[in-house]
């Protein structure tokens, strides 16, 4: 007999699915829409800055800034993968097996 | 006031033209002398996709196959065929084009196509392919009435897939007569054509291949003219920077932001668009269904973003190649005394040009054919989300209740595949000589305004009713589509009204035509005492349970 939507709901394991992966989807979002507004707010109010050189060269810091911006884009899903590959995979295994 | 407005306008419109014209090739081109290397490159392309149709067409026989290749294509061949599908030859010519022109503001423009990447990974991917089968609607309908919601998101669905085709078509008829000398309506036909048959013979299959071919492709192209580039200056990008400050008009002015975001509302507006648009997006939300589980959808999205991460670092660094060895050979400019603006084409032929001056004719076939190629691929995705729509959403759940015949249903799709084609085909031909830099941008609000909130709101919030849901959907779009009518992009730039006379003086409606709908959504949902609002809440255990863990949720087909 297969287990209910209500007595998986009260499986301590999906309680912890839930809330921990919620958590971190929802934090890492936030990350990336501060990360990102940051960077659009930064670009509409302190061009200066964006536009100071580093060191003595030609190369402004803008741009380390900027490729930050992309690379942490796919750091952040990669962080996510991970954490979900690592716990989130097993913990619905279990949750699975448990249901039947 | 009046003077706020004034400058506020003056900023938008500099924000929109500079912005939105890097994802359309607008304009009045120049046809060019018939390219033969480019041509048989093109043609050996076309050769190799037509194989893989023939080949998937003759293990297309089941709804899967046709709209989700049966659910068998792995996190990794996902990954490439999403970024296939959404690294579009604007994108490419354009933003290397914008990085040509003013560099640094190339770069703010194309993190903003690339943001919207994670949001999906953390809040929609595995949701989404433990809930659906074969459409997003399958998802944002799971447990309300199904005729309402399969109706509002095949309308968000068909609007979207509308102007985003149209503004590829009017492209691709433009850079073709620009790469191949052919005319433009032999252009627009041609990629019509091609088009029906992958989509209406192979389905998701062929399309899917045409994609991750595309994807090699234009990664590989473009990863050698970066490397190029970047040989001329020992891997050393100072030199290469000095050396393109030195050569540009603007000099070291595009180290620094230039004048794409001069208005924070503006630029948060377009951000917003961009950045939850792509989470809204039918025919990238299609493409998690192709996979076998939410696992799979979550690596692919993982791949996808480095994919179009990588490439937007190398757009940028083929811009600036293009400062120094394109605009600097009097050979790819029309006009040598304009210097760097005279260059042959305009701004979008930059990465061209460059593809020749660092690989000669043979690499600047490649490319050209590449350019094709990625056309191909995009718009064979957005017709098959498009046909998926009529026939998965429209026809076989409104109008047959859900008991539709699946040859009737694959039937149906694959005569509004050629339907679609032929629309997109004469919208194409009679938009050639307007400015469609604004549809794309449009696109992605109306993605962002209407299918994103209903989406998000029916995985995530328990309080959700149908009829909230087809309120504030339907009121994101039109207030979406309202707010780009009477922006200053549509109503001054084209349809010629004085300046200053459009209603909203804002570049991009997201910022108000998501709160709409969101808003719309929640009031309208709290009110709703309906029988049906009690069965919307109560469905809502099921679903989650569901969203979460997968128990339930339709594996790949065997085959």
């Amino acid at each position: 007999m297969a287990a209910s939507a209500l007595e998986i709901e009260n499986n301590p394991k999906f309680k912890e699915l839930v809330a921990t992966r919620k958590a971190l989807g929802w934090s890492l979002s936030v990350i990336m829409l501060l990360i990102y507004f940051g960077f659009i707010l930064l670009v509409a109010f302190d061009k200066s800055f964006l536009g100071t050189p580093i060191g003595t060269g030609v190369t402004t810091i803008g741009i380390p800034i900027g490729l930050a911006v992309i690379v942490s884009a796919f750091v952040l899903t990669g962080i996510y993968v991970v954490k979900a590959n690592a716990r989130y995979d097993e913990l619905t295994r279990q949750i699975v097996e448990e249901s039947k | 006031m009046s003077r706020f407005k004034g400058i506020l306008s003056a900023a938008f419109l500099a924000a929109l033209s500079s912005a939105a014209s890097a994802d359309a090739i607008s304009g009045h081109v120049v046809q060019q002398e018939t390219n033969w290397t480019a041509i048989g490159m093109f043609i050996a392309f076309v050769g190799l996709t037509l194989v893989i149709t023939y080949w998937a067409a003759k293990q297309t026989k089941s709804a899967a196959q046709f709209y989700t290749a049966g659910g068998g294509i792995t996190g990794f061949q996902n990954g490439l065929a999403i970024a296939g599908d959404y690294m579009s030859a604007a994108s490419f010519l354009g933003i290397s084009g914008l990085v040509y022109l003013s560099g640094f503001d190339g770069l703010i423009y194309s993190v903003g196509w690339l943001v919207g990447w994670p949001i999906v990974t953390f809040l929609i991917a595995e949701p989404l392919r433990n809930l659906g089968k074969f459409t997003f609607a399958d998802v944002a309908s799971f447990r309300f009435s199904q005729t309402p919601i399969r109706i509002l998101a095949a309308c968000g669905t068909l609007v979207t897939v509308a102007f985003y085709l149209i503004a590829q078509m009017v492209g691709a008829g433009a850079l073709i007569q620009l790469l191949f000398g052919l005319p433009y309506m032999y252009a627009v036909i041609g990629v019509g054509a091609l088009m029906i048959i992958y989509v209406t013979f192979g389905g998701m299959v062929a399309t899917t291949w045409v994609q991750i071919i595309k994807a090699c492709l234009l990664l590989a192209g473009a990863t050698f003219m970066a490397f190029m580039v970047l040989v001329k200056f020992g891997f050393n990008p100072e030199a290469l920077f000095a050396k393109a400050v030195e050569v540009h008009p603007k000099h070291l002015a595009i180290m620094s932001p230039g004048t794409l975001i001069s208005n924070p509302l503006s630029a948060i507006s377009l951000g917003l668009a961009l950045m939850f648009g792509t989470a809204g997006l039918p025919h990238i939300l299609m493409r998690f269904f192709t996979v076998a589980n939410a696992k799979e959808a979550r690596k692919s999205v993982f791949y996808a973003t480095g994919f179009i991460g990588y490439f937007y670092i190398l757009t940028f660094i083929i811009g600036f190649g293009a400062i120094v060895l394109v605009s600097t050979n009097p050979m790819f400019l029309s006009d040598a005394a304009k210097g760097l603006a005279g260059i042959r084409g305009g701004s979008n032929m930059a990465a061209i040009h460059l593809a020749d001056a660092v690989g000669g004719n043979l690499f600047l076939g490649f490319i050209s054919a590449v350019a094709f190629a990625t056309i191909l691929a995009v718009v064979s995705g957005l017709t098959l989300a498009g046909a998926s729509a009529i026939s998965h959403d429209l026809y076989a759940t409104v109008v047959k209740g859900g008991n539709a015949n699946e040859q009737d249903e694959i039937r149906v799709s694959k005569i509004s595949t050629v339907v679609l084609g032929v629309i997109a085909v004469v919208l194409g031909i009679v938009f050639e000589k307007q400015n469609v830099a604004f549809m794309v941008g449009l696109a992605f609000s109306i993605a962002a305004s209407c299918n994103f909130p209903v989406l998000l709101m029916s995985l995530m919030w328990r309080g959700m009713t149908t009829r909230g849901a087809v309120v504030g959907g339907f009121l994101g779009l039109i207030s979406a589509l309202v707010g780009v009518i009477f922006s200053p992009a549509v109503w001054e730039a084209t349809l010629g009204y004085p300046k200053g006379s459009a209603l909203f003086q804002i570049s991009n409606p997201a910022l108000f035509s998501m709160s709409i709908a969101f808003l719309g959504i929640y009031i309208v949902s709290k009110l709703d005492g309906s029988v049906r609002a009690k069965q919307d809440r109560a469905g809502f255990d099921a679903q989650y349970v569901r969203s979460q863990t997968g128990i339930g949720a339709s594996g790949a087909s065997a085959h």
